[in-house]
């Protein structure tokens, strides 16, 4: 680890932590001009966040730590899978310590610590949201999880900087066919964890059409605050894991400098910004699924990253 | 026509901003500008400031540009938003939702009924005016008051 | 469960607005349908502690044995005294003494545990007597060095057992879960015992250490019919499918502390003897016994934890957690023979030490939630999770220690079981073999059951510490739980002691496992001090730093969101949002049903939910609804569909041979003589 690497983490959860309502934004701001909308503009989200920090904190009654410290967690596991994860440099000191499996439980207990705060209100939406949420995130997780697993089998290891570098060594295996089927079984999944369209409607005002809506009801001022900041953080982490799985191009190895690491910061937020206004784009010609349609998506997803799987070991076994 | 090629024909829907309304004599709550969340309570309307309110926040009238949104909880609010007379069927409703709203917070009352009772003002089931029962920082009068009146005392409060 | 909603359309006055009717809860459906819990006075104080002590003191004897063991330190006992004609062997492997330390690990936090609940739930002297034989059996169990011994530990733990499940025989439902342990116990027993007298006839003598040696010369038929014998045997211990069934009926039914020492220790032994008799003394074997090994594992895990996530009983929940758990371990051990027979020995090293690790694990963190569902049912009369609610407010020290169990058990990170499904998932990424199309086509699926069985887990755990623990009271008695005494908290706490440290420093276990598996025939993967580095692979983890690191960032956070603090009104507390209206009661909580409600819709095809809704129409119009009753109620599917048939098979079956049971006595002897008669022809023919 030299000191680059580790200013290089640092940079990735300062980008995540600062990107995250940007992104937001601008995927907002698609949304509105494509709608024929002009749009609150991009830093909206900044300026609701900052309002937001200045609010009264509100407690309801009967809840306990739970709620009170699920918005940090949240945000906290987002922001450890931020430093640990090969955004900038694929050589992050925390990489070791967090492999594939790892960066998904994190994300597994960011959404296990709202849904106990869902549940911690003793609400009927918040139950619902919790139940809701936690359905989705038990049938995205096997998803996530074979998805990444097949790109890991060609790498031969399940550090996330080892997969990034194979594929930034030789992008023509981000073009075999389990890498195409597991990139598709990644964003199914990404849309679904990140409650997006047509999973969860993120600018519902309706509770029964809620998902990630309903657990944070209860949530206002600086906790509110958290939640909605840890959520456009996760968003951003997804996005930018996704692009670099795939187009790894342009990210800091091990021996880069400080230029290398400022150009690497360039072309991530270049490209998750391309994503995410993608993203935003597509969103507009989707309507949100019935709940009970959610599954059956999931469910096709699973069975990509399922074929993803087994031709990832069928290749293996010939080119080895 | 695909919806593609819709979307670009049609292009921007939103009507030119007007000019900026002077500010309110209500600080902008937490004193940052710019942003504000509204909960809307219908406390017994006849739901014809609910249409126009719905035009406010739809394409043309497009009061997100200018820093306001409508939320589903009022817990995330600043603002609470009444349209009609408040009955008393929904007099304790009114108050338990402001009371869920996390201070600094203003009150905005939309239309005739809201601001001073309106046609309904000695009905049976009516106990008085949103300033009779919780109190107004905004009023909007007009039965409906225009999009154009609502959106100006929204930016009145956002500053934008 | 059956809701029984009254609705009376048009009949009905609005409450005016504000004015909230008082909540009352619902009556109570205690479990003790027919008399009160206190058919018998409290064991004294000095009985309690004595039963407590020999526990624990047997349990720190295992513990003992097991550490000298795994070092090599013990040597092969026989004592012909002990049982008439055979003798006892006692020949205590590395294996064995991983699983006696494991025993060990499971029983000192029972033995202490048992002395407050003994005095809350009336535990009789009888099973306070038999409980430590029990402890003893199951060491005895992994002690065994010769057939023998072996059938005669399994046979007392198995009875001892179930004395223990039948403590409580005055309620109603104890008796049946009683007979079905017996049956599949027994029917496994059976098994067992054919198998272990082929072996033992196949190689010529009964001692283990002598027919591993021999095991390789037995024909290759008998080494596969003793296999498939004792795969279903022991699975039956194990909790595997099909013979599971017992688990779900017979955990919730027993003393808790009698059901953590069965699902902690007991059931492990079942995997013991398929490690033992599978792996170590059959040796490597033909490749489908691994298959088999592996399919049965991820059916039990997908099944247990389908089934765990739409139980409303926390024990009957816990019970096919760890059908689930089993199914993993089980899956461990069969990618490991699996790998083993293609010669890939270091991969198989990573998921038999993932196997092992796993039961380890499992058996701290089950330990802990049963003994801490033990401890809401002596506070609050409850174990039904839609009765539960709100016991964070009142017994704060079981909620943290069931929060510490739920971690472990949903496999997320920084809980006890995320390094074994971590170390399974890694072998399983690490074995592609070129040309090889069975295992190309095994292992994806194995990979789609494990990930699809660890995103359950999380909603099973989640349902059972949300809704048990969290929100609010939803009955009386959760309402009021009485505090847990002070010797149950403290064995939860050794137990979840344990937990945190597999969590975090797993690497403890590492020259127990080394020792361990290497009888097995490989050796085991070496973890490194806080990397988990595997040899020849690439691949790390490091969970003490992941917790710090999480810790570190979750105070950043809270640092930052300290921003603008100063000018931020004075923080509140205020009721919850009940959108707009008052009086929000517990009844409108989700409860454990309702929660599992989406899951129990998408995987309705596997569970076959009996769900149905009956209308009483008013007589004078039919579109007035009088009474309506909502139905739903889940039970066992195999159980159901799997079990009744050959029940009827063997109903139908029993009336014909009972046409010959005429009560006449000559007919009898006429049998008698016959039978005689046929045995004197057979063998003369056999014999020329």
């Amino acid at each position: 680890m030299t000191a680059i690497t580790a200013l290089a983490t640092v940079g990735q959860m300062a980008a995540v932590f600062l990107g995250a309502p940007w992104v937001i934004g601008m995927m907002r701001q698609v949304r509105a001009r494509m709608e024929g909308r002009v749009g609150a503009g991009i830093g909206q989200p900044w300026r609701d966040l900052r309002k937001l920090l200045h609010k009264q904190q509100i407690t309801p009654t009967g809840t306990t730590a739970v709620f009170a410290i699920a918005p940090a967690v949240v945000a906290g596991s987002t922001l450890l899978i931020a430093a640990a994860i090969p955004l900038i440099t694929t050589a992050s000191p925390l990489d070791a310590a967090a492999d594939l499996f790892a960066v998904v439980g994190l994300l597994l207990i960011g959404t296990v610590a709202l849904a106990l705060a869902g549940l911690d209100t003793g609400t009927a939406f918040g139950g619902m949201g919790a139940s809701r949420g936690i359905m989705v995130a038990a049938l995205v997780e096997p998803t996530m999880l074979m998805a990444v697993f097949a790109l890991s089998v060609p790498a031969g290891s399940t550090n996330l900087g080892a997969i990034v570098s194979t594929t930034d060594a030789a992008p023509w295996l981000a073009l075999s066919p389990s890498a195409l089927l597991s990139l598709a079984a990644l964003v199914l999944v990404i849309v679904a964890e990140a409650g997006r369209l047509p999973v969860d409607n993120p600018s519902t005002h309706l509770e029964l059409t809620m998902i990630h809506e309903a657990m944070v009801l209860e949530y206002a001022g600086p906790r509110l605050a958290v939640v909605e900041l840890a959520s456009g953080m996760r968003l951003t982490v997804l996005l930018a894991l996704l692009v670099n799985l795939f187009a790894p191009i342009g990210i800091a190895g091990p021996e880069a400098g400080v230029a290398g690491v400022l150009v690497a910061t360039v072309v991530i937020v270049v490209k998750v910004a391309a994503l995410a206004a993608a993203l935003a784009f597509v969103e507009v010609f989707l309507a949100k699924l019935r709940l009970f349609r959610v599954p059956e998506l999931l469910a096709g997803s699973f069975v990509l990253g399922l074929l993803a799987v087994t031709s990832a070991y069928f290749f293996a076994g010939a080119g080895s | 026509m695909g919806w593609l090629t819709r979307i670009r024909r049609i292009g921007r829907i939103a009507e030119p901003a007007p000019a900026k309304p002077a500010p309110s004599v209500v600080l902008p709550p937490t004193g940052r500008k710019r942003s504000l969340q509204i909960r809307y309570v219908d406390a017994g309307s006849c739901d014809g400031c609910a249409i126009e309110i719905g035009a406010v926040f739809g394409p043309v009238y497009d009061a997100e540009r200018y820093g306001a949104r409508l939320v589903a909880s009022p817990r995330h609010a600043d603002a609470l938003m009444v349209t009609g007379v408040v009955t008393r069927n929904m007099e304790q409703p009114l108050r338990n939702t402001l009371a869920a709203i996390p201070e600094p917070r203003i009150i905005i009352a939309v239309g005739d009924c809201a601001c001073t009772g309106g046609i309904f003002a000695d009905g049976y089931g009516v106990v008085g005016s949103v300033r009779d029962v919780i109190g107004a920082d905004i009023e909007v009068p007009g039965c409906p008051p225009r999009p154009e009146d609502i959106i100006a005392a929204l930016r009145s409060v956002t500053g934008r | 469960m059956i809701t029984d909603v009254s609705t009376v359309i048009g009949a009905g006055t609005t409450p005016p607005a504000g004015a909230a009717a008082p909540f009352t809860y619902p009556p109570a459906t205690h479990l003790w349908a027919a008399e009160p819990p206190t058919p018998a006075a409290a064991p004294s104080f000095l009985a309690r502690v004595l039963s407590g002590a020999a526990t624990v003191a047997i349990g720190a004897t295992g513990i003992a044995a097991g550490t000298a063991a795994m070092i090599g330190a013990l040597h092969p006992v026989t004592l012909d005294w002990a049982v008439p004609l055979v003798g006892v062997d006692l020949d205590l492997t590395p294996l064995g003494g991983l699983f006696a330390l494991l025993i060990g690990i499971v029983a000192i936090p029972v033995g202490i545990y048992t002395v407050g609940y003994a005095r809350t739930q009336h535990m009789g002297r009888f099973s306070l007597t038999v409980l430590p034989i029990f402890v003893a059996a199951m060491l005895l169990v992994s002690a065994a060095g010769s057939v023998p011994t072996f059938l005669f530990a399994w046979e007392l733990m198995a009875a001892t057992s179930l004395v223990l499940v039948w403590a409580d025989h005055r309620r109603p439902a104890v008796p049946q879960a009683g007979v079905f342990y017996a049956v599949l116990t027994q029917l496994g027993f059976m098994l067992i015992l054919l198998a272990l007298v082929l072996l033992a006839a196949g190689a010529g003598t009964d001692n283990f250490a002598d027919i591993a040696a021999l095991a390789d010369t037995l024909p290759g038929w008998t080494r596969s019919t003793v296999f498939v014998l004792t795969l279903i045997g022991f699975g039956s211990k194990a909790g595997l499918l099909p013979l599971h069934a017992w688990l779900p009926r017979a955990h919730p039914e027993a003393p808790s502390p009698v059901s953590a020492l069965m699902s902690g220790a007991m059931v492990a032994l079942g995997a013991y003897g398929l490690a033992r008799i599978g792996l170590q003394l059959l040796g490597p074997g033909p490749r489908w016994w691994g298959l088999c090994l592996l399919a049965i594992g991820a059916a039990s895990a997908l099944f247990g934890v389908l089934s765990a996530s739409v139980a409303t009983d926390l024990k009957r929940l816990l019970a096919y957690s760890t059908t689930e758990n089993m199914g993993l371990v089980a899956v461990g051990l069969g990618v490991a023979m699996l790998l083993a027979s293609s010669g890939r020995i270091q991969i198989a090293a990573i998921a038999a030490t993932a196997a092992l690790l796993h039961l380890v694990a499992h058996a701290a963190f089950k330990t802990l939630g049963f003994l801490s569902a033990g401890a809401v049912l002596a506070s609050t009369g409850e174990r039904d999770l839609d009765r539960m609610g709100g016991l964070v407010h009142r017994i704060p020290a079981t909620t943290v220690l069931f929060g510490i169990a739920a971690l472990g058990a949903s496999g997320l990170p920084l809980g006890a079981g995320f390094v074994s499904e971590w170390l399974l998932l890694q072998s399983l990424i690490h074995s592609p073999t070129p040309n090889d199309p069975l295992l190309a086509l095994a292992v994806p699926m194995t990979v789609g059951a494990v990930a699809l069985t660890t995103g359950l887990g999380v909603v099973v755990m989640v349902k059972a510490f949300g809704v048990g623990f969290l929100a609010r009271p939803r009955s009386a008695g959760a309402a009021d739980p009485l505090p847990v005494p002070r010797s149950m908290l403290a064995g939860m706490s050794v137990i979840a002691a344990a937990c945190v440290v597999l969590a975090v420093a797993p690497v403890v276990m590492s020259p127990a496992l080394t020792s361990a598996l290497r009888g097995l025939r490989v050796n085991a993967a070496p973890l490194g001090p806080v990397l988990l580095r595997l040899p020849g692979v690439a691949g790390t983890v490091a969970p003490a730093v992941l917790g710090a690191g999480l810790l570190i960032a979750v105070l950043l956070v809270v640092l930052i969101s300290r921003h603008g603090i100063r000018t931020r009104p004075k923080p509140v507390t205020s009721p919850l949002w009940a959108c707009g209206a008052d009086g929000l009661t517990p009844r409108m909580q989700y409860t454990a049903t309702s929660f599992a409600e989406p899951l129990q819709r998408v995987f309705d095809g596997v569970l076959r939910p009996d769900t149905g809704l009956e209308l009483d129409r008013h007589p004078g119009s039919q579109y007035v609804i009088a009474h309506a009753a909502y139905r739903a109620r889940q039970r066992d599917v195999i159980e159901e569909h799997g079990y009744t048939p050959v029940l009827r098979a063997v109903r139908a079956l029993a009336q014909v041979v009972r046409r010959a049971h005429t009560g006449s006595l000559h007919l009898y002897l006429a049998y008698g003589g016959a039978g005689l008669l046929t045995v004197l022809i057979v063998s003369l023919v056999a014999s020329r």
